[in-house]
Order: structure tokens, then sequence, then C-alpha cells
């Protein structure tokens, strides 16, 4: 048995604020293993961003531990283990699409050519090839976030951590990107932790699915999915699908009542 | 033309010419009354009673009137644009000439120690809590108090002509729009920016020329004109304040010392086609490097 990618054991965190301390994590444990695809879920405060942002080295647990590819986030970081893709697309207006994919590889120092080639091989990959040169202002909401999942893909992480990255698209085109993500993941085998506030695309994207409940912030259920890897968007008529639904809802309604 | 949108001319033209066409009036009314004193002084001393159509007349081909009307301020530009010499003391595109150096010395000075200066206040605690009341109280000090000074200054170290203390005046006034922008442009990039270039593991340096001047350009743009109309103002009170004999700001001072309101007037006219010159051109500049940098027309 290999270790997991991500190891979250007994993790704490408290934040000082001028109202006083705020428990945003109690006690997490969790194990992510390569080739999964983790959704947290939970309403807002229940931590949910705040672990994805532990496990990139963006914040510091007061407690626990927490290693990502047996290092320390920190490190792991450092080691440029993982892309980060944010809930806005965060392109920069002053560079072409091209220019916004290039960046993490200018800032990691990679060849000309290799820039080249790989901006041309992660557009290819988010359906994007051809719009290298336009601006972001010249795309869609849909086409900037997936310009910014290209970013992410650049450097070739093993880890991708999506936080709530479709939460400001409407419903035709999340579901588009959610079944484009899915492909994604099947060609490239990467280990993918993303936060949404989402039943069906929780349920829909994941192998696993952390449900997590507010004050303090702690994971409440965790669903391993029975449902296979390959999933056509009517997968969701499925009763499996709604047998999970159902209990991620439970979960969520029971961490809210206690 | 789209139907029911309304014209340039409507939209924009309109509107200026026709506070052009006030000021122009009261311009002539005020100055009516104000050089019919003289006007009637003469009269009187001459035993004449003019007639008020003939006092009009008169009030408008003085000499030396307390306030001249637009066509005679109109002429005298004429005639110190473009009938005279380029070379000529009274020519006013040579005098122009002049501050026009000082004004972009002084604006390169000034851009170049505004960005300075704002690099220094973001990137170190130590340059914010030393740099920045200082370039407050900067701007609280009246300049035509430190030209004398700073005149002084820079021939005891040996500058040779009045160029140098005029551009540092202009200076002194054109760095701190630049520096106050660039301050808040660099500073411009949210949480998420900056938490970005951290997942790359980014240093200091990468974040401030990838990021941090990127994102400051708008707002150095936007200084720009503010700055360039600093700088002229700049130029024309070291001109004012430095005892200069050439510059637009020493002619109005020698028009108005030795009563030649024409010069004074024509001089002030000059000054404020320069400035627009310049402040259009500053504009016309950033429109294209706005759009080089991938801007969205607007």
């Amino acid at each position: 048995m290999t270790s997991p990618v991500i190891d979250v054991s007994g993790v704490d965190l408290t934040f000082q604020t001028n109202d006083g301390p705020i428990h945003a994590l109690k006690d997490v444990n969790l194990e992510i293993n390569k080739g999964d695809f983790v959704s947290f879920i939970g309403p807002s405060g229940c931590g949910k961003t705040t672990l994805l942002r532990c496990i990139a080295g963006l914040e510091t647990p007061t407690g626990g531990d927490l290693k990502v590819n047996g290092l320390s986030p920190e490190d792991a970081r450092k080691a440029r283990s993982y892309g980060y893709v944010f809930q806005a697309a965060g392109l920069y207006p002053w560079r072409t699409i091209g220019g916004n994919v290039k960046l993490p590889l200018e800032i990691m120092g990679f060849s000309k050519a290799e820039q080249a080639e790989r901006v041309r091989k992660v557009l290819e990959l988010v359906d994007l090839a051809g719009f290298e040169k336009k601006y972001p202002w010249q795309l869609s909401g849909g086409m900037q976030q997936r310009a910014s999942i290209a970013r992410a893909l650049a450097f070739d992480a093993d880890i991708l951590l999506m936080d709530e990255p479709f939460g400001a698209l409407d419903e035709i085109v999340r579901d588009h990107l959610n079944e484009q993500v899915l492909k994604l993941w099947a060609r490239t085998e990467k280990t993918i932790a993303f936060v949404t506030h989402s039943i069906p695309e929780a349920v829909y994207l994941s192998t696993k699915i952390v449900v997590m409940s507010p004050r303090p912030g702690r994971i409440t259920d965790i669903i391993d999915s029975p449902l296979p890897k390959d999933r056509p968007l009517n997968i969701r008529d499925s009763a499996e699908f709604i047998q999970i639904a159902h209990r991620v809802r439970d979960g969520l309604r029971a961490g809210h009542d206690e | 033309m789209i139907p029911g949108k309304p014209s340039t001319f409507t939209y924009s033209v309109l509107p200026v010419l026709t506070v052009v066409a006030v000021l122009v009036v009261v311009w002539y009314a005020a100055a009516i009354k104000m050089n019919s004193t003289w006007t009637y002084d003469q009269a009187a001393r001459a035993g004449t009673e003019p007639s008020f159509s003939e006092v009009v007349k008169d009030t408008m081909q003085q000499d030396r009137p307390l306030l001249p009307v637009p066509h005679q301020v109109a002429a005298e530009l004429w005639d110190t644009t473009v009938e005279k010499k380029i070379t000529s003391k009274r020519s006013m595109i040579y005098q122009g000439s002049i501050t026009l150096k000082t004004t972009l010395w002084g604006f390169a000075l000034g851009v170049v120690v505004g960005i300075a200066m704002a690099a220094l206040i973001v990137l170190s605690r130590v340059g914010r809590l030393s740099l920045m009341p200082w370039a407050i109280i900067s701007q609280t000090i009246p300049i035509v108090a430190l030209a004398p000074i700073i005149v002084v200054l820079s021939n005891a170290i040996g500058a040779g002509s009045l160029l140098v203390p005029k551009a540092i005046i202009a200076a002194y006034l054109s760095f701190f729009p630049v520096m106050v922008s660039m301050i808040k442009g660099l500073t411009s990039p949210d949480h998420m920016q900056l938490d970005l270039l951290r997942t790359y593991g980014a240093k200091r340096s990468a974040v401030f020329w990838k990021l941090r001047v990127p994102a400051s350009m708008p707002y150095f743009f936007a200084s720009l004109k503010v700055s360039i109309a600093a700088a002229f103002v700049g130029a024309v009170v070291g001109e004012l304040s430095t005892s200069a004999i050439s510059g637009l700001g020493a002619r109005m001072l020698i028009g108005s010392q030795f009563g030649e309101p024409m010069i004074m007037w024509a001089a002030l006219f000059a000054a404020a086609i320069l400035a627009a010159i310049l402040i259009f051109t500053v504009g016309a500049i950033e429109k294209i490097l706005r759009r080089a940098m991938g801007g969205q027309p607007v």
C-alpha cells in the first residue's frame, strides 16, 4: 500500500481575530490517495476553503500534522507539487491567454521553447486552442476559468487544488465545465481536491466526498463514491447518484442541527 | 451616425463653445467697464463729452488698458507667435520653448523620483516609515518660498544655468502625483493574486516585476496627466521666482512690471495653450500604451 498523497491528521486551526479566536478547523483527519478526486462540501464557514489553503501551505495549522507528497505543505509548495485554481479566474488583463498560462512557467524558469510547447499543450487540454493571442476580456467567464485551469496545469504538478472554481458561473456553463474537468482528470490522472457548495457537482465529480460543518469547522462524513470512473452527465438521474446525494444532504443537515 | 445618439458636436463641442462664448461676452463687458475710467479721465482733461459708442470704441484700442479685450490679446498672440522670428526674444514660441524645456526636464525628473520613492515605500517598511511623512510635508511647503533657496543651493553646487533650479522646482511639484498613484498601483493586486504567485513559489522580485509593476500601469498613466500639468506650473513658478529673464513666466512678470498688459495676457494665453498641448500629448501617449497593454478599447 502506497502512502497517501495528502495526509491530514488531527489538524487544528484557530484564527486570532479582534472578536476573539475563531476555531476554523477542529481535529481534521483525511487521507487522499493518488488519482483521487476529492470534493469538500459544506456551508460557508465550515472551513473547506481553509483546509484547502492549509494543504496548499497558504495557511499554517495551529495543531496536528499535514503532509503533501510526504513533505510539509510549505516544502511541497516550494517543490511546486500542486496547481491551485481560485474562485475567480484572476487572469492578468495585460497578458494574452497564452501569456497568462506562461506566467508560472516564466517564474519557474522553463526555457522559452518549453514554455511555448507547454502553453500549446495545456490550452488544447482545456479546449482553448486558438485563443492563445486573445486577451481575457475577449473571453466569456467560463472560458476564462478554463484558462486559469490551464495555467494551474501548465507546470504539470501531480496535484490540482480547486477552490470553488465554478461557483460564479451559471448552471449550464458549470455542467459543461464539470464534464470537461472529469475528462481532464481521466486524461492527466492527477489527484484533485475540489471545494464546492453544490451537492450535484460534488457527487458528479468525486471519488470521495468530504462533508464538513461549521463552528468549529470539522469533517462530519467521508463518502467513498461507488460511481464508475466514466460518468456521462445523465448519471445524475441514476438511483446510485441520488442515493449518494441524499447521504451528502443528510450529512450537511446533521451538521447544522447540532 | 446612430439615430437618437447626440453627435460629437452637440455632445462635446457645443457645451465648451457655449462656455467660451459666455466668457468672451463677460470679458468684453468687464473690459469696457474697467477701461472706461481712463477714457472718461482723458475726456475730462480734454474737456470733451464722449458719447457711449465713442467710449466703447476707445476702451478697445488703448495701448495700456487695465484689461485688454480678447481681440487685442489675440492680435498680440498672433504677432508674437506667427509674425515674430522664432529667434526673437519677443517671440512667444521662443519663450515657450524655454518653459517647455524646463517642464520636460522637471517632468522626467519628477516621474523618476516619484516612481523610485513609491517603490521604496511599497517594498520596504523602513522606506515607508521614513519617506512617506517627508513626501507629504514637502507638498505643504509653498514652492514660492523654497524657490530662492533652490536657486542659491544649485548655484553653490556649481550648476551654471538657471535650467537646473527651475527643473528641480518643476520636479518638486510633479513627483508627488506620480508617487501617490504608484503607491496605490503597486499595492493594487489583491490577496488572491498574491496567493497565486505564492503557489508558484515566486520570489519577491518576481512578484514585483510580473504582478505589481504591470498592475500599477493604469494608475501610472492616470498620474502622468496631473504630473505634466504640475511640472508646467512648477516651471512657470520657477521662472517667476528665480528672477529668470526668459520663459513664459518671466514674460508675464515683465509684462506686469513694465505695465505692458498685452505681453502679460499674451504670455498667459501662450502658457495655457502650451499646457493644453502637453496634457493632450500625454493623453495620446497614454492611449497608445494602454492599447499595447491589452486594454479593452473604451
